[in-house]
């Protein structure tokens, strides 16, 4: 037998046994120390993700249904590192409240269960295996958005998020079959071989377009986000926002930029004008929030449109630069959604009014979110900044000036609600302020990692480049 | 290190050091020993860029050049000519300064420090660089500290003010982003690599058509800095709401960065466009200057009267750069300069009054000489410069605007020219006014044997401001020099 087919998947069996392993262990547990599968979950996650970076491979399996290379391996690395400093982050939460309701293990079940699905999507060779991949990676988040059980806005959100995940993964089925009836393959080389620009093709390309885009919450495709945002634990709203996000950014991308590419000119013209609304809405909804978790929300629904204007370069310029604003984004978002989960953890609140006059009471933490949000609003030095120019750049070369034009007005509409939730923390005085409180241990290190994140990968040049040329590859 | 490295490390590493700090006395000791060694370094690089311009000829000498992101030609490209060295001075002046005025800061001191050597890092960082991308880098380093700057030590409607300020400027950074791209991507129009290095990009022909859109965007992403009317607003009530160090650095040197950016990437890269739309912004710049000049006239606090004399004084910047010859761009350099420091006094007195009288009414002040001398005599030496007398820097730097300005023999520039020079006529109005109300005018102030007279830190602050004042008027060749031979590359691209 060739073991090499294995190292291919190693990612995928990896997190499979880690999968089961935590299966066993939550039957051999005993009750009162089930608070240790927490440790066990995380140390065995930071195993697979080190491994991870260790060498990489290239090429494919089953007949081309799955396949690996340097960019799909380095982009898996990126939603490991993400998913273990969500983990790091929800540790407490976890410790303090779910383990008592006997719900430990699920979680990290789910969740893992959940990445396996995105790793399936993301080095998906043709259509069956990517559809695989989207539920897989889609039906366990439902479960874990109603993971809070006692509350009621948590079910609402599990039931919002499958309906309208369903519908998404039903259109893109329907999308699928017909391009299946145009080319007579599911395989996406052979797709790209024999893609023409027809009517049935097109509608083919639309649909599949739009199932994707419930999945990265595109405008007009985002009603249920806010509201799922808001009514999931805050771990699993970070895991949709950041994680789910990306892995949906990064093949949609394979796609339209290897399967759709004779399509270009149709795909560019959509791709332009949800671009637009996306960031339009999305900040002009953001500005009025007042709750963390529907703001931060909105907020992600901008910032997929600025991968738009990535994606619209059609070319390894785009990809690279999507890639490297996804990977800042991640690092960004889950700072902001840490220390959302911290303060709502000790406190409860999770309103803006209630950061008023926190970094009086706690500077650290108030630092912390004051860089996530300038980094998501682009201001230089943070990484933020270096992920939008590069975006705006690609967009330019390809000579989109208006977009980009209506793109920094829309990052100048972003500043004004990021500077809110500053406004709050550093302008207000409160005699109530959210009084000082120490995280533990593994909630700091995860906020120790994304602002380490936040300050180096825009200054470190050398990791762009890297991504820029696994991206020339990738064609 | 490069000498020109270190403007950018000695502030990071003073902001670091102010992070380990524990009260007000730590703070303010460890800025000031920063900036100190920081001014040390600006009156060492005169001294070494006049030895090093009699070796070297090129456009910017201290050259260092390092690849910062490869794919996009990013590069970190420090370079300095004259007129950077002079602004850099400017700054290292001003922010000592500023440290000093700051001296009684009590409400969250440490924090207040970093923000504003943070500001002063970007403005630092900004003059030193010869990459458009580094460059705007540092721009909107400069400009963010504002928010917090303004926000929390502000008075007034802080918050309002500080929101307008940080998001027009940074409104107008966005608009600069999108004309720094597509000069980037017209910068292989023959036939070389793209590049943001500014030098380079001033070789290479940029066709017309793109010079004709993107310049305005370019010039008008800077020239909101520099107070363009109508883009002006953000400027009085951002002024009017700072604390005093802040109104000093922003007012002084913060504002240069839009004049300084429109001549050395605007008009420098797009000279095509600079002619065409030259008329325009003139126009523009000369209502700017006007109106500023009445608009001060009617205004009853201190600071309003200053922010809109800003306003005005900064036109006349834009004014003598859009001028487009080199008399009147040494003008605008020096005004740029001579500005700065006067500006950067008539804050720090209008603090010091406000300190002690609670007022910045000028209704409710008066005969300030009788009972604060010092503060008093600086004032009206700070309204003399300021209106232009002659032995002071204003003087010198209007004189060549208005001698730039008729040097164009046609009426469209003649007569603008004529209206500028009116708003001097304005200036004079209301800088003798205020003198004459609140310093020598009846006492108005009650309580006046409490008011405690200048202290030394006080006194060190505005001496500092006031040497360089005097020093320009008196002797202006030795900074002409400087700025005239490096005028010259710049502008030839657009003397018609």
């Amino acid at each position: 037998m060739d073991f090499s087919s294995f190292l291919l998947m190693r990612h995928e069996i990896i997190l499979l046994v880690i999968t089961l392993l935590l299966l066993v262990a939550e039957i051999f547990i005993p009750q009162q120390k089930k608070g240790s599968i927490v440790h066990l979950a995380i140390f065995l996650f930071g195993i697979h993700t080190v491994l991870g970076f260790l060498g990489n491979v290239e090429g494919a399996l089953f007949g081309g249904m799955f396949r690996n290379t340097p960019m799909i391996h380095f982009f898996k690395n990126v939603l490991n590192v993400g998913v273990l400093i969500l983990l790091l982050q929800s540790a407490d939460w976890l410790q303090e409240k779910m383990v008592k309701q006997h719900k430990g293990t699920e979680f990290f079940i789910l969740l893992f269960s959940s990445l396996l699905g995105m790793y399936f999507m993301i080095s998906a060779g043709d259509f069956l295996m990517f559809y695989l991949g989207l539920e897989l990676s889609t039906l366990p988040v439902a479960a874990l958005a109603a993971y809070e059980t006692s509350k009621r806005i948590s079910s609402e959100a599990g039931i919002k998020l499958i309906l309208s995940a369903a519908l998404a993964s039903g259109v893109s089925l329907f999308g699928i079959s017909m391009l299946y009836a145009t080319s007579g393959s599911i395989y996406f080389n052979d797709i790209a071989e024999m893609i023409t620009a027809n009517n049935l093709t097109i509608l083919g390309m639309i649909l599949f377009f739009t199932g994707l885009s419930f999945k990265i919450s595109l405008v007009p495709f985002h009603f249920w986000t806010a509201d799922v945002y808001e009514g999931a634990p805050i771990s699993v709203t970070s895991f949709l926002s950041v994680i789910s996000k990306g892995a949906a950014v990064f093949i949609l991308m394979i796609l339209l930029f290897t399967v759709f590419k004779p399509l270009m000119h149709v795909w560019e013209n959509m791709v332009y004008v949800i671009a637009l609304m996306t960031m339009f809405i999305g900040n002009l909804f953001a500005s009025r929030q007042k709750n963390m978790k529907r703001f931060l929300a909105y907020s992600s629904v901008a910032q997929a449109g600025f991968i738009l204007l990535g994606i619209i370069n059609g070319e390894h310029l785009g990809f690279a630069t999507v890639i490297y604003f996804v990977l800042v984004y991640i690092f960004s978002n889950l700072a902001a959604f840490g220390v959302v989960q911290a303060i709502s953890l000790k406190t409860g609140k999770e309103n803006m009014d209630d950061y008023e006059g926190l970094y009086r009471t706690n500077p650290k933490l108030s630092l912390v979110m004051m860089l996530a949000l300038f980094s998501l609003a682009g201001i230089p030095p943070v990484a933020g900044f270096f992920g939008k120019f590069f975006l705006f750049t690609a967009a330019a070369s390809k000579g989109y000036y208006l977009l980009v034009f209506l793109a920094v007005v829309n990052v100048t509409i972003s500043l004004y609600y990021y500077l809110l939730v500053i406004r709050a923390m550093f302008l207000r005085k409160n005699e109530n302020a959210i009084p000082f409180f120490t995280n533990k241990l593994y909630m700091r290190l995860g906020l120790v990692l994304t602002v380490l994140g936040i300050i180096t990968l825009g200054l470190y040049s050398p990791l762009y480049d890297y991504i820029f040329e696994l991206s020339k590859n990738l064609m | 290190m490069d000498i020109l490295t270190l403007f950018v490390v000695v502030p990071v590493l003073t902001v670091l050091a102010l992070v380990f700090t524990k009260d007000l006395k730590q703070a303010r000791t460890v800025s000031m020993l920063g900036s100190f060694v920081q001014l040390g370094m600006a009156i060492n690089l005169v001294f070494a860029y006049f030895k090093e311009k009699e070796v070297n000829d090129s456009i910017m000498v201290f050259m260092k050049d390092l690849v910062w992101f490869e794919h996009f030609n990013i590069h970190y490209t420090v370079g300095v000519d004259g007129i950077s060295v002079a602004m850099l001075l400017l700054t290292a002046i001003v922010v000592l300064a500023g440290v000093f005025i700051s001296w009684k800061m009590e409400d969250l001191p440490k924090e207040f420090f970093i923000s504003l050597l943070v500001l002063a890092t970007g403005v630092y960082g900004f003059f030193i660089s010869i990459d458009l991308f580094t460059m705007f880098v540092f721009f909107e380093i400069a400009v963010i500290p504002m928010y917090l700057l303004i926000g929390i030590w502000g008075s007034g409607p802080k918050e309002h003010s500080a929101m307008k300020l940080t998001l027009m400027l940074m409104g107008a950074s966005a608009v600069l982003l999108v004309g720094i791209l597509g000069i980037y991507f017209n910068s292989n129009a023959d036939g070389g690599d793209l590049t943001f290095n500014i030098l380079e990009i001033a070789k290479v022909n940029i066709p017309f058509e793109a010079q004709k859109l993107f310049f305005p965007l370019v010039f008008v992403g800077f020239a909101v800095l520099g107070a363009l009317f109508p883009f002006h607003t953000w400027s009085p009530d951002g002024h009017a709401s700072a604390p005093t160090a802040v109104s000093m650095l922003h007012a002084g040197v913060l504002m240069k960065l839009g004049g300084y950016g429109v001549f050395r990437i605007a008009m420098f890269l797009l000279p095509e466009g600079a002619l065409f739309w030259g008329d325009f912004f003139l126009v523009l710049a000369a209502i700017g200057v006007v109106y500023g000049a009445f608009a001060a006239i009617r205004q009853t606090d201190l600071k309003y009267i200053n922010a809109y004399a800003s306003v005005s004084h900064l036109g006349l910047v834009l004014f003598a750069l859009l001028m487009l010859n080199k008399t009147a761009w040494s003008g605008a350099i020096i005004q740029s300069l001579s500005h700065g420091f006067l500006t950067a006094m008539f804050f720090a007195l209008i603090g010091m009054i406000y300190g002690r009288t609670h007022t910045r009414d000028i209704n409710k002040l008066g005969g300030l000489m009788k009972i604060l001398p010092f503060i008093g005599a600086i004032y009206v030496i700070t309204g003399m410069a300021y209106l232009g007398l002659p032995g002071f820097s204003g003087f010198v730097a209007e004189m060549n605007i208005f001698v730039g300005g008729f040097q164009h023999p046609d009426m469209f520039h003649r007569v603008l020219t004529v209206l500028a020079v009116s708003s001097i006529v304005v200036t004079a109005v209301y800088i003798l006014r205020l003198v004459g109300k609140i310093m020598m005018g009846p006492l108005e102030t009650n309580n006046v044997e409490n008011l405690p007279k200048a202290t030394w830190y006080e006194k060190t602050g505005i001496l500092l401001l006031l040497i360089p004042v005097i020093a320009i008027g008196v002797a202006p060749l030795w900074l002409s020099d400087m700025i005239m031979d490096s005028i010259q590359p710049f502008i030839q691209g657009v003397i018609k």
